[in-house]
């Protein structure tokens, strides 16, 4: 009986590893590296994370933990709040809508599918974020912080995929 | 049984469909509500703001810590490397500057002598807190740090933050243990300043990208590249005459405004209190040259 218990117990954390790991990027995001000029063109790190659990265990990523992740890289990012939580529900959704195209797709593809994705979100946070201030963003940071994070994208995913083998598995 | 099963969840599918499709309708629906409650209700969206970066604030001061360090360890090594040459620089700088030393000597005692001669009401001293940025809201849409010291170690809303080399940002939230510095180059800073040369007033309005613009400045007054921008303690916010940046570009889009502190820089900071009550209170009114009260101490 204690066994089971605690095997549960060990099935439960394995289970809410991509929820932690996407929770661990918010933060991790938020720590001053001192390059000069980087910090305006950080990857954003949560957005890779989202898309890659939406592709693959979208289950173990329900919408409420998104909601939750977007509010949380609000409160820290100094964003408006509700615009990345937003766009993060945004993309998870339109992740979910094209799941069947995504699914067991190779790598460039998904990766292509990443690209367009990342492409709206940053424009939309744009728009949103010009909107709340009714003032027009330079645009040029953005487009950069968008090509960083694509450009991260294949690392951070190679990462994802090992954890999906070897800690999450076929549970 | 099988059989059984296999109709359950035949109908159970689409209405769990519909469920899951419901509840995401109204996630979304919340994200533009809150969004919409922001814009309406900044005070408690700044408190919520505080009081969850506050409770994250001792992970974001562990985990930046190895990155202070590593820091400090690369600019040590770079150190070694260029301690001859250092040297000699430094003692040119130090002839240099011993000369400005005693210019400034002499200027304070003309000042001092000067400003009694005129009854003029001394600049309250500033104290000040030092803390260390333990998270850069990094993105191109916000430019804010958030520093490991708050409400209990005495900072407020509103006070001017500094490094060695000049004014970095204006305290936004403040929570218990930590606060957030909304920085110069951000959107939403607006900064009273004077061109020291001509003493003509400004605006320093960020714009997210790193060189913010100056705003405001009347139609007569003459700008240069390389002038010197400080701020003018208008509105009662800022201590005047802190150190701010300087005039990088004029042209027929604005002028632009390099700051003295880079945002990569800013690992260590000083937030002064030169109890000024800042933009959030209607500061006192001090120094009227008609004020009875000041006359009489002097006389």
């Amino acid at each position: 009986m204690k066994t089971s218990i605690w095997y549960r117990l060990d099935i439960l954390t394995r289970l809410l590893t991509p929820f932690l790991l996407t929770l661990a990027l918010v933060v991790l995001n938020l720590v001053p590296l001192e390059i000069p000029r980087f910090s305006h063109v950080v990857p954003l790190l949560p957005l890779i994370a989202i898309y890659h659990w939406a592709v693959y265990r979208s289950e173990l990523l329900p919408a409420y933990a998104v909601f939750m992740i977007g509010l949380l890289q609000d409160i820290f990012s100094g964003a408006p709040i509700g615009v990345y939580t937003l766009v993060f529900l945004l993309v998870y959704g339109m992740v979910i809508w094209q799941h069947r195209f995504l699914f067991g797709k190779s790598f460039a593809i998904i990766w292509l599918g990443f690209a367009i994705v990342a492409g709206g979100a940053f424009a939309l946070v744009w728009a949103l974020i010009s909107l709340w201030s009714f003032s027009l963003l330079e645009i040029r940071a953005v487009f950069f912080q968008y090509l960083l994070t694509v450009a991260t994208f294949p690392s951070l995913a190679w990462v994802f995929m090992r954890w999906q083998q070897f800690i999450i598995r076929q549970l | 049984m099988k059989d059984n099963s296999h109709t359950i969840s035949r109908i159970a599918a689409p209405i769990r469909g519909m469920a899951q499709r419901f509840s995401f309708m109204a996630l979304i629906l919340l994200a533009v509500a809150l969004m919409m409650l922001g814009k309406v209700d900044i005070a408690l969206m700044e408190r919520v703001r505080a009081n969850v970066t506050d409770a994250v604030a001792p992970i974001l001061d562990v985990i930046s810590k190895p990155i202070v360090s590593v820091n400090k360890m690369i600019s040590e090594a770079k150190d070694f490397y260029s301690v001859r040459e250092e040297n000699l620089m430094l003692k040119q700088e130090k002839d240099r500057l011993l000369q400005w030393q005693a210019a400034a000597r002499k200027l304070e005692i003309e000042n001092k002598n000067l400003r009694g001669l005129l009854n003029f009401p001394v600049e309250p001293a500033a104290s000040f807190i030092t803390a260390r940025a333990i998270a850069d809201t990094g993105g191109a849409f916000a430019n804010s740090v958030v520093i490991n010291a708050g409400n209990k170690s005495g900072v407020r809303k509103g006070q001017a933050t500094i490094t060695g080399e000049g004014l970095v940002g204006r305290v936004t939230d403040v929570g218990a243990r930590s606060s957030r510095v909304l920085l110069i180059t951000d959107l939403n800073s607006r900064i009273p300043v004077v061109l020291q040369s001509s003493q003509a007033r400004a605006i320093l309005a960020g714009d997210n990208t790193h060189r913010p613009r100056l705003i405001h400045l009347l139609p007569g007054a003459s700008v240069s590249q390389g002038d010197r921008i400080v701020t003018s303690g208008h509105g009662g916010a800022f201590p005047p005459g802190l150190p701010v940046g300087l005039v990088a570009s004029v042209n027929e889009k604005g002028i632009n405004i390099e700051p003295f502190v880079e945002r990569s820089r800013v690992t260590y900071l000083r937030i002064l209190d030169y109890g000024l009550n800042g933009i959030v209170e209607t500061p006192p009114i001090r120094g009227l040259p008609t004020s009875p009260g000041n006359k009489k101490t002097r006389n």
